[in-house]
């Protein structure tokens, strides 16, 4: 096992992450950087059919290959328990191993499905030997096409209506707008590859080093599926490479790896190659949309109605939030919505930073900025009178809700006023210039997380949890929550993070880290401080004879607030008492009855100025705002760079990425980094940000709401808005290209 | 299946050994070992290594490679500097960028045996000792990153960057680093990081 890594607070800017240095010197480990002695290589062989069943493999040349150590497909793969739990117990039935099973059966799902697994002594030479795996198939016709498929509607699978007032009530505003949008395949495609490493010790103990946003969850899906109790099962994320959604459930390279490592009694590392990041660890799903909102004259809605269909696979539902925003982000008394899957012969889609709303704002965002236009009205403006006070839906009062105030400043920094209200009318340069906004939302809550402290007589805090932090900088901001309640210096606080052996902790997604984590940090914090208060004013102590309440803490001290200058601290006073350290594990979790009283979210609001040439088509972003109210930022900096990194995203979205699925074959065409285009430093400009930074005085101690998704969701509809302003072409297919603009 | 774009193919490279390298060394090697060769796995890749000579991050190394095999994952597999990381495997996104004789490669597009004799400098060897090179403090100081496992490449390139004199605007310093993706989208922090690493009057 490598040497414990702690994230200790460096002596510089209080600011700065706490496992910066362990980033830009390359000392930081991610899952692939591990290598465990007489570790052993493992290389996929995939499908090279879309629909059918592998009829008969031929091994016989790869078998002999220099180094190969194991072929696996179905035919030696030995009985996984957690493969088919139900055959020895029917009460287990939908407690399976979730998604595509590895080498269960001949089956071929989709194109590029892994069907077969060569181990060998060498990485080069289990690629070599992949190579030479031949399989013969049985086909069948397949259904790829998106577009063509969405028609039938005897192909979909309803997933959800919601109606409050009337139906289709849009029909009667005086004014209203109808539309479609289409979003193509998007993928995750962090940087680093999806990896996993497996260590067995005898047949009951497995060790992994997986790229998990949830090494608890992967934990227990790794015990279930191997019949081991979850104590025996150790994984180990101390870094993660990105994620952005691909790495909250476990894959089926995860168990691949581990049946390997049984297989060849050597530890084994599978690392996927870029083109089976597009096929083997999910994608945002490709979606349809028809959204139709009215209003009055005045601008006040009357009705919205939107309807969504998005893709799944053939082997397993996923299903997003893709109109929920229509719901209740504005006030509205008459709202409808539908949603519906289509299954196609393609691999399963999940969840990608602002699932669901971040498809469903492109759509709801434009058609608002279109109605805009239709009454003569600033788009802020109309989104301003259409402000909810209350949740439209559940009609619970907000915790908190600044949006109006990222409006306002938005609109402060983009230079909102010198927008026109008639598209083409600004040139700059020979550039068609044009601003446009769009606004964004997300669920804010808080789970359950357990944190253990260990508090040492020389004023050290270890905070020990198993989450694992995909980028955002939960350490960093842990460590600055610990920091306020003790009021000690951040460099004497470490966050031990990424390992099952730690207390559990949440998998990081859906904005809630900061929270779930933060509320346990903060409990274990203040116990903490009630401990050594409690130790200061003991008879025989340093403050005898004194009540907690006449003493403060500061700068790693606790002095008398009547004489300042009688202090002792923390660490002596852990000293004095005789005991080696100071020891709590505390668990925290949701408060249902905050829940029941209260709707919770972030929101946001981007504002963007382009430019763009008409001869060309060629689009240019001048300049990004990005605003919002995630409730209290503890960590600025952090979350600044989080704010930017999501308006990146959002750049991709709007402009560059589209994962194209080949409507025959389902083959992705452009399965490479040179070919699905992500934002690059020539495409990014300037970000500025900005939050209200107010409190939410409920959601948990620190009053923080998150923005991992609010810095995406409606972003992309900024865009696709300024291109409007600027040309006046309203496009509603993402990403949007020159070639629609010239 | 993918092949790794510069694998030599395997076979081939196999055979020549046999009949080759293996018999042409025949005076000195007793046919028992040759033929032994011809038979196991061992004995016929110490035949196919490749002895090397690198300076790698100011020390001389002397190592033993497989054809095919990238200057990358000889760093990573075979020396431990697991700091170079592998982001595509084809030249695509920059996270493998090392400096080979002073200027940035993607080290994932060159053989190591094309590397013999050659000076190579990875995020392990920017730092003298405990100092922090100046684009190393710039990166903390300007937040240029997130997940980390980027940076070690955008920071190589940030290096080059600056010695080659292309960091003379923020436009000029984009368009250079734009073989370096950054997918939680740091860049607006890393142009402030190099901006301030170059005008910091500090030798780079």
């Amino acid at each position: 096992m490598d040497k414990e890594k702690l994230y200790t607070a460096t002596a510089g800017d209080d600011d700065d992450r706490v496992d910066g240095i362990e980033k830009v010197t390359g000392r930081a480990k991610y899952t692939a950087d591990h290598h465990p002695e007489n570790m052993a290589y493992a290389v996929f062989v995939t499908s090279t059919i879309t629909r059918g069943a592998v009829k008969n493999f031929i091994l016989s040349e790869a078998r002999n290959a220099p180094g190969v150590l194991e072929i696996i497909t179905h035919l030696n793969c030995p009985p996984i328990p957690g493969f088919r739990p139900w055959a020895k117990d029917p009460a287990k039935k939908g407690f399976e191993w979730r998604g595509l099973k590895p080498f269960d059966t001949n089956l071929v799902y989709y194109y590029g499905q892994p069907i077969a697994l060569v181990i060998a002594s060498t990485w080069e030479k289990a690629v070599n030997a992949a190579a030479l795996v031949k399989a013969d198939y049985i086909t069948e016709e397949a259904e790829t096409d998106f577009e063509k498929f969405r028609k039938e509607p005897g192909k979909l699978k309803p997933s959800g209506e919601y109606k409050r007032g009337e139906a289709d009530a849009y029909k009667q505003a005086d004014v209203f707008v109808e539309n479609e949008y289409h979003m193509p395949v998007e993928t995750h495609n962090p940087i680093e590859l999806h990896a996993t490493i497996a260590i067995w010790e005898g047949n009951e103990k497995l060790t992994v080093y997986d790229k998990s946003q949830g090494p608890k969850g992967t934990q227990s899906e790794l015990a279930r599926n191997f019949g081991l109790e979850e104590k025996n099962v150790r994984v180990i994320t101390k870094y993660l490479g990105g994620a952005f959604g691909s790495s909250l459930r476990s894959w089926p390279h995860v168990a691949a790896a581990c049946i390997a490592a049984k297989m060849v009694k050597r530890p084994v590392r599978l690392q996927l190659t870029r083109r089976q990041m597009f096929t083997m660890v999910g994608y945002r799903p490709m979606s349809w949309q028809k959204i139709a909102i009215g209003a009055m004259k005045d601008g006040k809605l009357t009705g919205i109605t939107h309807h969504a269909i998005s893709n799944t696979s053939r082997y397993e539902d996923f299903r997003e939030g893709i109109v929920n925003a229509s719901q209740y982000l504005y006030d509205c008394p008459n709202v409808n919505t539908s949603y519906k899957i289509l299954p196609l012969d393609i691999n399963t889609p999940t969840w990608m930073r602002g699932p669901g709303e971040a498809s469903g704002a492109f759509a709801l965002e434009c058609a608002l900025d279109e109605l805009a236009y239709k009454l003569n009205m600033d788009p802020v403006e109309l989104r301003i009178i259409n402000h909810a006070e209350l949740h439209p839906v559940s009609k619970l009062p907000w915790s908190s809700k600044f949006l109006k105030e990222c409006y306002d400043k938005g609109r402060e920094l983009v230079g909102w006023s010198k927008r026109a209200t008639t598209p083409r009318s600004i040139t700059e340069e020979g550039k068609l210039i044009g601003y446009g906004m769009g606004g964004g939302v997300f669920g804010a809550s808080r789970g359950n997380a357990t944190v253990k402290a260990v508090f040492t007589g020389e004023g050290k805090l270890t905070l020990y949890s198993a989450v694992s932090d995909m980028g955002p900088g939960t350490a960093t901001a842990m460590v600055n929550i610990a920091a306020d309640v003790l009021e000690i210096p951040v460099a004497k606080i470490s966050f031990l993070l990424g390992d099952t052996e730690f207390p559990p902790g949440p998998t990081q997604g859906g904005s809630t880290t900061t929270s779930t984590m933060g509320t346990a940090v903060n409990l274990v914090c203040e116990m903490l401080k009630t401990q050594l208060l409690e130790l200061a004013t003991q008879p025989t102590a340093w403050f005898s004879g004194m009540t907690t309440s006449d003493l403060a803490f500061t700068n790693g001290y606790v002095y008398s607030k009547n004489d300042g200058t009688k202090k002792i601290s923390l660490g002596d006073l852990v000293k004095a008492s005789g005991k080696p350290q100071l020891e709590i594990i505390k668990e925290s979790g949701p408060d249902p009855a905050v829940r029941s009283k209260y709707a919770m979210n972030s929101f946001s609001a981007h504002f963007v100025k382009v430019a763009i040439d008409p001869a060309t088509g060629a689009i240019e972003l001048k300049k990004v705002v990005c605003t919002g109210d995630g409730g209290k930022i503890v960590s600025p900096k952090t979350a600044r760079s989080q704010m930017i990194g999501g308006a990146v995203g959002g750049i991709g979205m709007a402009l560059t990425e589209e994962a194209l699925v080949d409507t025959k074959t389902g083959k992705y065409l452009n399965d490479t980094l040179g070919s699905y285009i992500v934002p690059r430093h020539r495409d990014v400009p300037f970000i500025d940000t900005w939050f209200p930074d107010k409190p939410d005085p409920v959601i948990n101690p620190m009053g923080s709401k998150g923005v991992g998704e609010i810095a995406l969701v409606g972003f992309a509809a900024a865009v696709a808005n300024a291109v409007f302003n600027a040309t006046g072409k309203r496009i509603t297919s993402l990403p949007i290209k020159p070639s629609m603009l010239k | 299946m993918e092949k790794h774009d510069h694998s030599c193919p395997g076979n081939s490279r196999r055979e020549f050994i046999k009949k080759s390298t293996a018999l042409t060394a025949i005076s000195m090697t007793p046919a028992a070992i040759v033929k032994a060769g011809e038979n196991h796995e061992a004995i016929a890749s110490f035949f196919e290594k490749t002895p090397l000579q690198m300076e790698v991050n100011g020390k001389a190394v002397q190592v033993l490679v497989d054809p095919g095999v990238s200057l990358l994952d000889m760093l990573r597999e075979q020396l431990g500097l697991t700091g170079t990381k592998k982001g595509c495997d084809q030249g695509h996104c920059g996270a493998c960028i090392v400096h080979v004789d002073d200027k940035r490669v993607n080290s994932c597009l060159t053989e190591a045996v094309d590397n013999n004799g050659k000076k190579i400098t990875t995020i392990e060897g920017l730092a003298s000792g405990d100092k922090l090179h100046p684009v190393q403090e710039a990166f903390i100081k300007h937040d240029a990153f997130q997940c980390g496992y980027c940076t070690p490449g955008q920071i190589m390139s940030a290096v080059t960057c600056i010695r080659e004199g292309q960091a003379g605007s923020e436009t000029e310093i984009r368009e250079y680093m734009s073989d370096n993706i950054c997918r939680c989208g740091a860049y607006p922090n890393i142009v402030a990081a190099i901006l301030e690493a170059k005008n910091s009057g500090q030798k780079i």
